[in-house]
């Protein structure tokens, strides 16, 4: 425990540079994903095509993938920015796939209540089909903020600094507390960033927490009736 | 483009295929390793979740502990086993069995748990014995949700495991930190893409268990596709 202590600062700088390389890759990825997810739920062929590749790409490790990505995109390896697309791919691999399934969650009814009373096929997806969508792409946003905060202290190994170097640093040191201290730090920032994504989802989505009751009941009911 | 190429001519050059670090001997080691890891995991972890699948009990525990256990990152559960138990194979081996077991367990017990209530309802009812229900009607209709669990698991444990190299001397990950020690590019290029392709050929691999291994009536009659039927047929 005393290392904590006495390096206070070091874990503080290691924090903001995590923060550095996990934050802007779960708002690009949510920004990617959903046009990308709505193409996928638009058309038949784009489905297939966007959901194999994005399934694909979800399936590259990562630590290979931060070395290959400098060598096409032209980044150093250990700059922040390779850690920042690579993340970010990593993101939109996982959410495109949620966006789409989300939009399909939709009611049917719903969409042609919409037409019937005047929606362009614009305003629908803003006003009806991505609101209602909503809860699930929180749900999904959740995961991948979740998973990039412990993603990025992967690129530690490969010299890109972030919480991950508390690891390096206290393996290569033997200090069993600065690794304890990377890892509850790594765990406490996830639970953070999920926290202000839920507070964020209620304040965007008021109606969510009622509408859940009126699910649950409405399940209830049919459940009883069957 | 040139630093391909040297990761292609490292591929192909002779001197890499000889001796204790040759890339053969490399890939057989990262597969091996991977394998016994989602044996160790599986054990553990499918009838823990068939148990709570079954009897519908113990889901929020399991809910818990796999998400505490997904937001804990990897290379930190790498590094502090590795000093607690030494630098060697034992510390991946536990590291990673700890990490396979959350997607192998909700893959069994979320699949027991995607079956229709009425299902079961009618086995008991023409029956069968608790047992003959797991045996013959749970786990064939769970199967695809469990062989999606090991499917995540195990790219899990491959990714992990290219890692693990940074703690122990063994598999394709040892290439990608050799290569960056000694600015290699060729051979932390080609490290890389073997890795990758590794990864991508299981994907594939459990693409095809699927298909063959998964009874075509279960298939046929997944929830999902019941639900969206039904919706079309009744509105």
């Amino acid at each position: 425990m005393t290392w904590v202590w006495s390096n206070l600062d070091f874990i503080w700088d290691r924090t903001l540079d995590h923060l550095l390389v996990s934050v802007p890759p779960i708002i690009l990825s949510f920004l990617i994903a959903v046009p990308l997810g709505w193409l996928a739920h638009r058309y038949r062929v784009s489905r297939g095509i966007i959901l194999t590749v994005v399934g694909l790409f979800y399936a590259v490790p990562s630590l290979p993938l931060f070395i290959v990505l400098p060598f096409i995109v032209g980044t150093s390896v250990r700059s922040p920015l390779n850690l920042i697309i690579a993340l970010t791919l990593y993101g939109v691999a996982l959410l495109v796939r949620v966006v789409a399934d989300g939009l399909e969650s939709v009611d049917r009814e719903v969409r042609q209540s919409a037409t019937a009373v005047g929606f362009s096929a614009r305003s629908q997806f803003w006003q009806v089909e991505l609101p209602l969508a909503g809860p699930v792409l929180l749900a999904g946003l959740r995961v991948v903020a979740v998973s990039t905060v412990s993603l990025a202290t992967v690129g530690a190994v490969i010299g890109a600094q972030s919480l991950g170097s508390l690891f390096t640093d206290g393996f290569q040191r033997g200090i069993q507390s600065e690794i304890m201290a990377g890892i509850v730090a790594t765990v406490a920032l996830a639970l953070i960033l999920d926290g202000i994504l839920v507070l964020l989802g209620r304040m965007i989505m008021p109606w969510t927490r009622p509408q859940a009751a009126v699910v649950r009941r409405a399940a209830e009911l049919k459940r009883v009736a069957a | 483009m040139n630093f391909f190429l040297d990761a292609l001519n490292w591929l192909v050059d002779p001197a890499n295929h000889v001796g204790d670090g040759a890339i053969g001997i490399r890939v057989v080691q990262h597969l091996g390793f991977t394998a016994v890891t989602l044996v160790f995991a599986s054990v553990i972890a499918i009838p823990i979740g068939f148990l709570i699948g079954h009897t519908g009990r113990g889901r929020g525990l399991a809910v818990a502990v796999s998400g505490a256990l997904r937001a804990i990152p990897t290379l930190g559960l790498l590094t502090i086993v590795a000093l607690w138990v030494g630098i060697g194979l034992d510390a991946p081996y536990v590291a990673l069995t700890v990490l396979a077991i959350p997607p192998i367990l909700a893959g069994a017990y979320t699949g027991f748990q995607a079956i229709d209530r009425t299902t079961v309802d009618a086995a008991r009812a023409v029956g069968m014995s608790e047992r003959q229900i797991v045996r013959l009607v749970e786990m064939p209709l769970g199967l695809p949700l469990l062989i999606g669990g090991l499917r995540s698991a195990t790219l899990q444990i491959v990714a992990t495991a290219t890692l693990a190299a940074y703690v122990a001397d063994f598999g394709l990950g040892r290439f990608l930190f050799t290569g960056l020690k000694t600015r290699d590019y060729g051979e932390m290029l080609g490290g890389s893409i073997l890795v990758i392709l590794l990864a991508l050929a299981l994907e594939g691999a459990f693409a095809l268990v699927r298909i063959l291994v998964v009874p075509r009536g279960v298939t046929a009659g997944r929830p999902t596709d019941i639900r969206v039927r039904s919706k079309g047929l009744t509105r």
